[in-house]
């Protein structure tokens, strides 16, 4: 046996990486400008650009297409119309009705028509311009209340139950019943969907910017009717995705595919910022009703809810979507006895998407509003109220899982006592006393959220980890990165997993040929599921890799250790790469698959009931704002937020998720104001007119901690999912505008102020608080 | 003398300093931008297009004059290429030396200040132009304020900007760097024949440099476009794909871009640039410069000029309610070098149609001094604080005699199709005994004088109502000092 001199230092630090604030591992080309995204990639001299040409009508019969002048102008060439598509022209995810090119009828105004595929993307759209296209208008519904009215839906009505609600409000002390608009939201990803199809030669090899590469595979294929073997999808990286890449890319993707197949030409599809706010999905608005009883300390005793998703021409991702509405109508709290109803109404919109929460921001915001308004009907403090509710072990949800840690109430505890609640809401009261249009308004608000797909089927991962004989690590797995760190943390467990240091690993782009059928990043689970899938790999060749070195060293295998960078088998301790570069010599196989499927869940859809989530991640944050009533303008001035992430394998990382998690939610809730005109026209179609938040709207005092306590389910290290719960934290500066308002009426009561609370909106509230 | 530019002028190339190296653009057509030039002819990709209105940052870059070491931040995506004919361009790409991060670049790593990276080049040149600044004034670390106001024209939809903002807090703190270590040397582009067009072809791109180059290209170039800052002009091209035949760039004519005192007038030249009149000691103006902070962004107050303000008819401009309240007048000028002065309040015509005749431009605006003198109050009401379109504009200037109203001018902007004075308020006011009840009437009266619209900023009675308590707001500010609004209560005091 060839002696190896062993170089292991033990007064060395431990190269573990799990747990430590790491940059993101592209993080130093993204302040290169070197990272490179999908609209980036160098151009073939031959390649084509896509544009579509789109319905100007919210609903029409298309009576007819006059394409001759479009075919003819300069650059183009080649147009497609629906019966142009060889394979499925339906490119829905889940259920039917997401046209890839519209047929005789339109159900959106922007909804693609014909597209075009040109020598530049300039030209493209200019050719785009020249259609006459004849419609006879039908009558568009507008209104998802016309839609509740007409019982005009998308998908089943679903209905859950816990206990007797309609008993219980009747015998409850005291009812409060109201209804909420709640404002819908364009994702706003710095980078605008794009897609880039190559053709080869059994198919085409396509460059996304999607969240869930898989699909777009599968939809391409059947655009095209093909096997899926013959479509192969890469997503290195997404500049932002938040749920807007989800399902939303496949029609980019499957046009740019369907010209490179036609045309032999690489193709190029890059939705200007424009016509992306016009054409592709949103955060769904709601339309929410209620009636809550409760008891003279504020305690509920019963809600009866109706959550309406406005979820626009198609079913898209609807179903999952009013069902995390509903499933989260109970936020943090007990509720005793509760009927919550998810409706999908249909409406002639843009189809509404995912968009981080999932429906969930939707449904809480209402349950806050109301349990402000308990407070005040029973003069106490909001935050006692919501103290008095918080769920306790054992508690059920109306969905009938039962709630087994108790995080909350310690968490809210702390929060109350670190950012000093009650000092501040007296010194708030002091201020609001002296009178004057300038009022203060404060709201500590806990967050609930449910972890795991609710479509059970969609709760599993694979990954595919290669060691090379040099001892460098090659990582692959099904999940996407859109900014959140999942290729950093899932590296730190591949990296802790083999006892190697970071830089041995590698996270290589995600793509169909390397992992296939896999789920979208989404509903939080990128790590939870992906880490575990590749830990699942490292475990499979870690165990070769002892097997190997007990029986080469010979000790026995509990006497094998891989850490630090080095292979510690009995007396030997051998440096990693030349561990692997002897178990190469001896035919080790240093590569596996590995496969994850989330245990414990379940949900029966019909019935309303299962175990839906894995485990609950939660937070609660403080907010003060100050508000100049006369017109409506505020500041916020002070945000504390205390989240539950578990172990976290990253603090760096799972903080950067909270804030930018929390902002993105403050401008849902604030200035960004999605409006449609009565033709059915989006008239917040650029950021000229949609205002998401600046650094200048994120006050200097923005606080944010992690609650230290390890997930007391077996997750990833015990790590906990952190992507989409804080962004329903900043409910709390909504809560805290409101509250400001109803200093004019003394507290009495608050004033209705549907979400968004734009300055507008804000001035009419306090308006109705000064009324009395 | 030669004549000027034709159709068959070839025009160019266009010279400029992309990193420290000359670039000659060739084959370009006039309506190119600076981005597009970037990354579809140059491969130079780490600038990105977030949105091609000006609105992002993502595509920031830093421009700079030839032998200028202090770089501004602009908007790459509605910048044409050849308005940065003769000018250093700095891209993301030159930040690095020798394999090694810039410490703006090292800063916004250490802090975690990416996430996606897309808008990341963006900040980071952004920040890159106030690192430079800071260097020039000593290489001490900018204030908060200073860096949320460099960065509020950066959106970042992932971060939530705090660890952004630290890295512009942490970025002196590493070993200090400049940014352009030799100044260029000079292109050709002095020797240029000013009256010929720097891009030519079938669309045709003029820099001309004086005042009656300018004018012999408007002869002979009727439907000539002028351009100066382009921020709101190249949404045109960027937004709707229109390809203009002529355009004629006044931003090269160094005696528009200048203010001065002028017969007991401030005059300020139509091509003066928003960031020129923050702070100008001949202005002097507090309110104005609160107002200016929050017109557009840095990108764009780098861009954006008086005149262009004026001449694009907006009936949401900035401008014009302020010009409107300090009694200014603007100055036309045709082809034949023949000058008229026309009351702001007058030049406007109905919603985007200005007195302005094919083959005018705007000369300066003069603003009597003692007027800018008067005390005054301007109030930008707008969804979102920083870098957002006014949903209601007003500017108030007013003399008070022993609590008597001397003279007073109320302007709007948002509230009519043209920008506009409230006489009808000013009326009741001039005379009168400033009481609240008598401010309370004049704030009534605007409920006559205007009819505002409903759209995507703001509700008519929203509008009707923001009206009369900015009034109210400014009046009383005047009469009584100011009482702490809510932009002074520590967050966004703009000192």
């Amino acid at each position: 046996m060839r002696k190896l001199t062993p170089a292991y230092n033990p007064n060395a630090p431990a190269v573990d990486p799990v747990g430590k604030s790491l940059p993101q591992d592209s993080a130093a080309r993204h302040v290169a400008g070197s990272a490179v995204y999908v609209d980036d990639m160098p151009a073939y001299p031959d390649q084509l650009h896509v544009a579509v040409g789109v319905s100007s009508h919210a609903h029409a019969r298309v009576l007819g297409m006059a394409l001759d002048a479009v075919r003819a102008a300069p650059g183009v060439v080649d147009v497609v119309v629906q019966a142009d598509i060889p394979g499925s022209a339906d490119i829905s995810p889940v259920f039917d009705g997401d046209l890839l090119l519209a047929g005789d009828t339109v159900h959106y105004v922007g909804q693609p028509l014909f597209a075009v595929a040109a020598t530049s993307l300039e030209a493209a759209q200019r050719a785009v311009q020249l259609a006459q296209v004849d419609y006879e208008p039908l009558v568009p519904r507008l209104e998802v209340t016309e839609s509740l009215a007409a019982e005009d839906f998308l998908l089943p009505t679903r209905r859950s139950r816990l206990g007797d609600p309609e008993a219980a409000l009747a015998a409850a002390a005291m009812t409060l019943s109201g209804e909420m608009a709640v404002g819908g939201q364009e994702h706003f990803y710095l980078e605008g969907q794009v897609a880039l199809a190559v053709p080869d030669e059994v198919g085409v090899q396509i460059y996304s910017s999607s969240q869930h590469p898989a699909e777009v595979q599968k939809l391409a294929a059947e655009v095209l009717d093909l096997p899926l073997h013959a479509v192969t999808v890469q997503v290195r990286r997404m500049g932002g995705g938040f749920g807007g890449k989800e399902s939303q890319p496949a029609a980019l993707a499957c046009l740019a595919a369907l010209f490179a197949r036609r045309t032999g030409r690489s193709v190029r599809y890059r939705m200007p910022r424009w016509a992306d706010m016009v054409q592709t999905g949103k955060r769904h608005p709601f339309w929410n009703r209620y009636t809550v009883g409760f008891d003279e300390s504020g305690v509920i005793q019963a809600l009866v809810m109706d959550v309406a998703g406005n979820c626009g021409c198609t079913a898209d991702l609807s179903d999952g979507i009013v069902d995390r509405a509903a499933n989260h109508a109970d936020n943090a709290y007990f509720l005793k006895n509760a009927a919550v109803t998810g409706y999908r109404c249909r409406t002639n919109m843009v189809s509404h998407t995912a968009f981080r929460g999932f429906g969930a921001p939707q449904g809480i915001v209402t349950t806050e509003a109301f349990m402000d308004d308990i407070a005040r009907r029973v003069g106490m403090d909001p935050l006692d109220v919501r103290k008095a509710n918080l769920y306790r072990p054992g508690d059920s949800t109306p969905y009938g899982q039962e709630i087994e840690e108790s995080v909350l109430v310690d968490l809210v505890a702390e929060l109350e006592h670190s950012c000093d609640y009650r000092a501040r809401r007296a010194a708030v009261a002091a201020f609001n006393a002296q009178g004057g249009t300038l009022r203060r308004g404060l709201s500590l608000v806990p967050v609930k959220f449910g972890i795991s797909f609710t479509t059970t089927h969609l709760n599993q991962a694979g990954a595919l980890v290669h060691i090379y004989t040099d001892g460098s690590v090659h990582v692959s797995h099904g999940g996407t990165e859109m900014g959140q760190g999942l290729y950093i943390k899932v590296a730190q467990v591949v990296a802790r997993a083999l006892g190697v240091s970071i830089e041995r690993v590698m996270p290589g782009a995600t793509c169909t040929d390397k992992v296939p059928n896999a789920s979208p990043t989404a509903a939080s689970a990128g790590t939870d599921m992906n880490g575990m899938a590749a830990l699942d790999a490292c475990n499979r060749i870690r165990k070769r890799l002892v097997s190997f070195a007990a029986q080469h060293f010979g000790c026995d295998e509990g006497a094998v250790e891989l850490r630090d960078d080095h292979v510690f088998a009995g007396e030997q301790v051998v440096p990693f790469p030349d561990f692997i570069s002897l178990a190469y010599l001896n035919r080790v196989s240093l590569s596996s698959t590995g496969f994850y499927r989330t245990p414990k869940i379940h949900f029966n859809r019909e019935t309303g009931q299962g175990r839906p989530f894995f485990y609950f991640a939660n937070g609660a944050a403080c907010s003060e704002v100050v508000v100049d009533t006369s017109t409506g303008e505020y500041r916020v001035t002070r945000v504390d937020v205390l989240h539950d992430v578990g172990a976290s394998l990253n603090p760096a990382i799972d903080i950067g998720q909270i804030e930018g998690g929390f902002v993105q939610g403050m401008g849902w809730l604030t200035t960004e104001e999605l409006s449609w005109n009565d033709d059915g026209v989006i008239t917040s179609n650029s950021p000229a007119n949609y205002k998401i938040p600046t650094a200048a709207d994120v006050p200097e005092h923005f606080d944010v901690r992690l609650f230290q306590r390890p997930n007391a389910e077996d997750t990833v290290y015990h790590s906990k999912a952190v992507g989409e719960p804080p962004l329903m934290l900043p409910i709390s500066v909504w809560c805290a505008l409101r509250d400001a308002c109803a200093s004019l009426c003394d507290y009495r009561f608050n004033p209705r102020m549907d979400p968004p609370a734009t300055p507008e909106r804000v001035y009419w509230a306090a308006r109705e608080a000064l009324r009395g | 003398m030669p004549r000027c530019g034709t159709a068959k002028s070839r025009g160019g190339p266009v010279e400029f300093y992309l990193n420290g190296e000359l670039q000659q653009c060739t084959g370009v057509d006039a309506n190119m931008t600076l981005l597009r030039y970037l990354r579809e002819r140059l491969g130079k990709v780490g600038t990105k297009e977030g949105c091609a209105s000006g609105d992002c940052g993502a595509c920031t870059v830093l421009i700079a004059d030839a032998d200028d070491t202090s770089p501004q931040a602009i908007n790459s995506c509605i910048c044409l290429l050849g308005s940065v004919q003769g000018r250093q361009v700095l891209t993301v790409e030159g930040l690095e030396q020798d394999g090694e991060l810039h410490p703006v670049q090292q800063a916004m790593v250490d802090c975690h200040g990416s996430q996606c990276g897309f808008c990341t080049p963006g900040f980071v040149m952004s920040l890159a132009g106030l690192y430079q600044r800071s260097l020039a004034q000593g290489g001490e670390t900018p204030g908060r304020h200073a860096i949320t106001d460099c960065i509020a024209g950066n959106l970042c939809r992932c971060t939530g900007y705090r660890p952004i903002v630290e890295a512009g807090q942490r970025m002196l703190t590493y070993p200090q760097r400049g940014i352009f270590n030799e100044p260029a040397t000079q292109t050709g582009a002095p020797d240029r024949d000013d009256r010929q067009p720097l891009v030519g072809g079938a669309q045709r791109y003029y820099q001309p440099r004086s005042r009656s180059n300018l004018r012999a290209i408007l002869a002979v170039e009727p439907g000539a476009t002028l351009v100066a800052g382009g921020t709101d002009l190249a949404l045109e091209i960027t937004q709707r794909y229109r390809e203009f035949e002529v355009l004629v760039d006044i931003s090269a004519i160094d005696s528009l871009a200048t203010i001065g005192e002028e017969d007991g007038y401030i005059r300020i030249g139509a091509g003066v640039r928003y960031h020129q009149l923050m702070g100008h000691p001949l202005l002097a103006s507090t309110p104005l410069d609160g107002l200016l902070a929050r017109l557009g962004s840095e990108q764009v107050r780098n861009r954006g000029t008086i005149g262009g303000n004026l001449a694009n008819g907006s009936p949401i401009a900035d401008m014009p309610p302020v010009l409107m309240a300090w009694g200014a007048d603007v100055e036309v000028v045709n082809t034949l070098g023949e000058r008229t002065r026309y009351p702001v309040e007058d030049f406007y015509l109905d919603y985007r149609q200005t007195r302005l005749q094919a083959g005018d431009y705007i000369e300066a605006v003069y603003i009597p001094m003692h007027l800018s003198r008067a005390p005054h109050r301007f109030y930008k009401l707008s969804k979102r604080f920083e870098d957002d379109i006014s949903s209601v504009m007003c500017a108030v200037s007013m003399t008070l005699d022993g609590g008597y109203v001397l003279g007073v001018r109320i302007a709007y902007g948002g509230m009519a199709a043209v920008p506009r004075r409230a006489s009808a308020a000013e009326q009741q006011l001039l005379g009168a005994q400033l009481t609240d009840a008598v401010i309370d009437n004049a704030c009534t009266s605007l409920d006559n004088e205007f009819q505002p619209l409903s759209d995507v900023r703001a509700s008519a009675v929203y509008r009707l109502d923001m009206a009369a308590a900015l009034l109210r707001r400014a009046l009383r500010a005047l009469r009584d000092g100011d009482a702490p609004d809510v932009f002074e209560l520590g967050e966004v005091s703009h000192a």
